[in-house]
């Protein structure tokens, strides 16, 4: 089963918002590519082969070489098909701010959404509590470096921030549906407008996936023990 | 550019601290380095990084930078007429110098900062177990970046010191300050030659050897830090 080289190869989990930002990049840029769904719990050969190292996705293979981690993929997407829409802005401060917080939302938001999901009773409390202050300098940040846009933090098009933040919040409803709790919500006034307008592009429709999916998902992670 | 227009707010000790002055060095960047004086922090850092209030932060025309590796990618950027480019050209070689940065960033310095807190023998046991191990992925990275083309280069980043060998290089003095005070030896020329050779170089090379701290005084510092450390969870 031998690929061309110069086909593009994304391997991936269908619930791994690492792979959604992924395959969203590559739309946006008209991409064709290849998509292989990974099933985490018997990791391919080719996939333990392309990434030795954290044994992970997404990885995306170009010219037959890997490249791991979704961020760094990104800038790998942006920097080779340098055809608009440019993922990053050409501003060097502007491309550190969509940096720092892409890193925010990967090293604070998207591992606080496990205890919420895991914990019971005052810890989840706690959890919840946490990421609502997260989600409040998140607000905050965008506010302040973002301060004219209004659909996409990168202008009129997606941006890689925009895929970042836009993955990680898309299923918000299935969230806390599972959790009971409310996250995000119209006390982000910025981000929640941000949030339902990205829910209504085509992209987003087209390559993530639906909420009773990402329920069911959500609910198999939970351990089968009472709610305090 | 107006030396003033440039600010670095740091600490000599850290090694994220050193690598912006690195970065800024090999652009040739006049800059004010603020001391950061902590305890309690100072309200130029509570302004500028008010999400993490960690140094370094830098400052350009009165905008903050924050995160040591976007500090460097945005020297990078913003000086990149003066000296040689400190992210590689070509795009997959930039992947995978992100990559290695990132492995120090998130697995490596962890593990190396870890064994000081360590509770019981057999958790330092771990922790060095690791550091070796990732030690010795890099080795494996480097022999394979710099040997790339029929070539044999002395830094990741070819004959020039790049944006890898700053992630890594700037630890060097916390990982010789560990294996000093753990009575190991994770970094030497059996194990780890290609890195040991290239530190050498590193450590000696113009825009590090004068920002670089020197092991001992590291040592120092770091004695002050370690019964704290010690009763710390």
């Amino acid at each position: 089963m031998e690929d061309k080289p110069s086909e593009v190869v994304l391997f991936g989990s269908w619930y791994s918002p690492y792979t959604s930002r992924v395959a969203l990049a590559l739309k946006l840029k008209g991409i064709p590519f290849k998509y292989v769904e990974e099933n985490l719990s018997n990791k391919s050969e080719l996939l333990l082969k392309y990434n030795p190292t954290h044994k992970k996705v997404p990885v995306l293979l170009h010219n037959g070489m890997p490249i791991c981690e979704s961020l760094i993929i990104l800038e790998y997407i942006d920097e080779v098909w340098n055809h608009a829409p440019k993922l990053l802005p050409e501003d060097p401060y502007q491309r550190a701010r969509v940096r720092f917080w892409a890193n925010y939302t990967d090293q604070k938001i998207m591992p606080a959404s496990y205890p919420i999901l895991l914990l019971k009773g005052e810890e989840k409390q706690k959890a919840i509590e946490d990421m609502e202050e997260m989600q409040r300098v998140l607000e905050e940040g965008i506010k302040q470096d973002f301060p004219e846009q209004f659909s996409f933090f990168n202008g009129n098009t997606m941006g890689l921030l925009d895929i970042v933040m836009g993955v990680n919040s898309y299923n918000y409803k299935a969230f806390h549906e599972v959790t009971n709790s409310e996250i995000i919500g119209p006390k982000n006034p910025k981000i929640f407008m941000w949030v339902n307008a990205m829910k209504e592009h085509p992209l987003m429709k087209d390559t993530l996936p639906p909420h009773d999916k990402v329920v069911a998902m959500l609910k198999s992670m939970i351990a089968p023990t009472p709610d305090v | 550019m107006a030396t003033s227009e440039v600010k670095l707010l740091g600490a000599w000790p850290s090694p994220f601290v050193l690598r912006a002055r690195i970065a800024l060095n090999i652009k040739s960047v006049d800059y004010e380095f603020l001391q950061e004086t902590f305890q309690p922090k100072s309200q130029l850092l509570l302004q500028s990084n008010p999400v993490y209030k960690k140094i370094p932060v830098l400052i350009h025309q009165d905008k903050p930078i924050c995160e040591s590796l976007i500090i460097v990618q945005y020297v990078d950027d913003v000086w990149s007429s003066n000296g040689p480019s400190i992210l590689p050209l070509d795009p997959y070689d930039r992947a995978i110098a992100r990559f290695w940065a990132t492995y120090v960033d998130d697995k490596l310095f962890p593990a190396m900062k870890s064994i000081a807190g360590a509770k019981g023998e057999e958790e330092r046991k771990r922790l060095i177990k690791e550091v070796e191990e990732g030690l010795a992925l890099l080795e494996d990275a480097f022999k394979k970046i710099t040997t790339k083309g029929n070539n044999n280069y002395s830094f990741f980043g070819g004959d020039q010191i790049g944006y890898l060998d700053i992630a890594f290089g700037s630890l060097l003095g916390w990982l010789r300050v560990t294996e000093i005070t753990n009575g190991v030896k994770l970094f030497d020329q059996v194990k780890t030659p290609g890195l040991v050779n290239s530190a050498e170089s590193f450590s000696s090379h113009g825009a590090v050897k004068d920002v670089m701290p020197e092991t001992h005084k590291l040592l120092e510092f770091a004695k002050t830090l370690m019964p704290k450390l010690a009763h710390t969870n």
